[in-house]
């Protein structure tokens, strides 16, 4: 994308934001309007550097290792199908799982910063499912951090622990860290007028955080046998990213 | 990035029990919807900040549940047609290799 058209995107979404006047609205992530614009612009300028790295290391990935195009497509869609799942949880509350654990051990955390952001936009879009003004928060919390933490314990376990425990808690625990910073982020927004931010800490992590727990263990497991699967199928691929060395 | 392929009878353990995990709730918890936990923190922000309105409202929403869950529908049956023709493509491949 060039420069103007990024710049032509930005300045007909602010438009679109002055036409529109505000009401309620509810969606998963960070609702739409719900971050204070200072707030949204903060996490706006935190995400862009881990975007402008992300789309390099995608183009360096696609130009190194033409052949894994098609699993990137598929890591895309596994996030893509397991953002629309909304599941029960013991909270009597539903949430659903973010797929990027997957994608952070394929391909890095980079790279899943970007495929990650692609999910959220859409849903920002066409479901109004999270915001466009809370786009940088989300893609903080689902894109940057998850990934982040995916890749950090699967660096750090790979070889030492067995590869299926691996696997298992660098999906997990990538998809309950998502929700505890989306928490974090509400309550540094949202501070409580007599307990602060610790006691919105608390009231928003309970909500978020605790619902996730059983929906982080579904994810691990799922990605363990995603995972499973891609070993039959897909030896070649994972072959080329390893060999390559899947740098963060 | 090499480990041993699980035994079937390991990924069926596995696949139950991620169908357990979303039943159980179903089973156990009773007087609730299951409603979005967003709608739960929205509903938290207004206890907390109760003179906040959100400034911007999203630019295409859909106008009731039913046309919510087909978008949601829509978006799991694109991303699971990718994924199966990613097998479908690989298991063509391996068959092609083995002949």
């Amino acid at each position: 994308m060039k420069r103007w058209q990024r710049w032509l995107i930005v300045s007909v979404g602010a438009v679109l934001f002055l036409v529109f006047e505000a009401r309620p609205a509810y969606a998963m992530h960070i609702m739409e309007g719900f971050l204070p614009p200072l707030w949204a612009l903060f996490w706006f300028v935190v995400v862009i550097p881990f975007w402008v790295i992300g789309v390099r290391r995608l183009r360096a990935l696609i130009s190194d290792t033409p052949e894994v195009r098609l699993l990137l497509g598929f890591a895309a869609a596994f996030t893509f199908v397991l953002s629309a799942l909304k599941l029960p949880s013991v909270t009597g509350s539903s949430s659903h799982p973010t797929g990027t654990g997957l994608g952070a051990i394929l391909f890095g955390p980079w790279v899943m910063s970007i495929l990650g952001s692609i999910v959220l936009l859409f849903q920002a879009l066409l479901i109004a499912h999270g915001g466009l003004t809370t786009l940088g928060a989300n893609a903080f919390s689902m894109a940057v951090v998850g990934p982040w933490v995916a890749w950090l314990i699967w660096r750090s376990l790979n070889g030492r622990a067995p590869f299926w425990v691996t696997v298992f808690l660098a999906a997990a625990l990538a998809d309950l860290t998502t929700y505890v910073v989306t928490a974090l982020q509400l309550a540094l927004a949202h501070p409580d007028p007599v307990g602060g931010i610790g006691a919105s800490i608390i009231k928003f992590g309970a909500i978020f955080a605790v619902t996730q727990i059983p929906l982080a263990i579904s994810e691990g497991v799922l990605t363990v046998l995603i995972m499973n699967a891609l070993q039959t199928n897909a030896k070649a691929e994972l072959e080329a990213l390893a060999v390559k060395g899947i740098r963060p | 990035m090499n480990a041993q392929p699980l035994s079937w009878p390991v990924v069926m353990i596995l696949s139950l029990i991620v169908v357990a995990l979303a039943v159980a709730p179903l089973l156990l918890i009773r007087d609730t919807e299951f409603g979005g936990a967003d709608a739960a923190a929205a509903q938290a922000i207004t206890e907390v900040n109760p003179d906040y309105t959100p400034w911007v409202v999203p630019l295409f929403e859909p106008p009731g549940s039913e046309t919510e869950s087909l978008l949601f529908a829509l978006q799991a049956g694109l991303g699971a047609g990718v994924i199966g023709y990613f097998f479908g493509w690989q298991h063509g491949r391996r068959q092609q290799r083995d002949r």
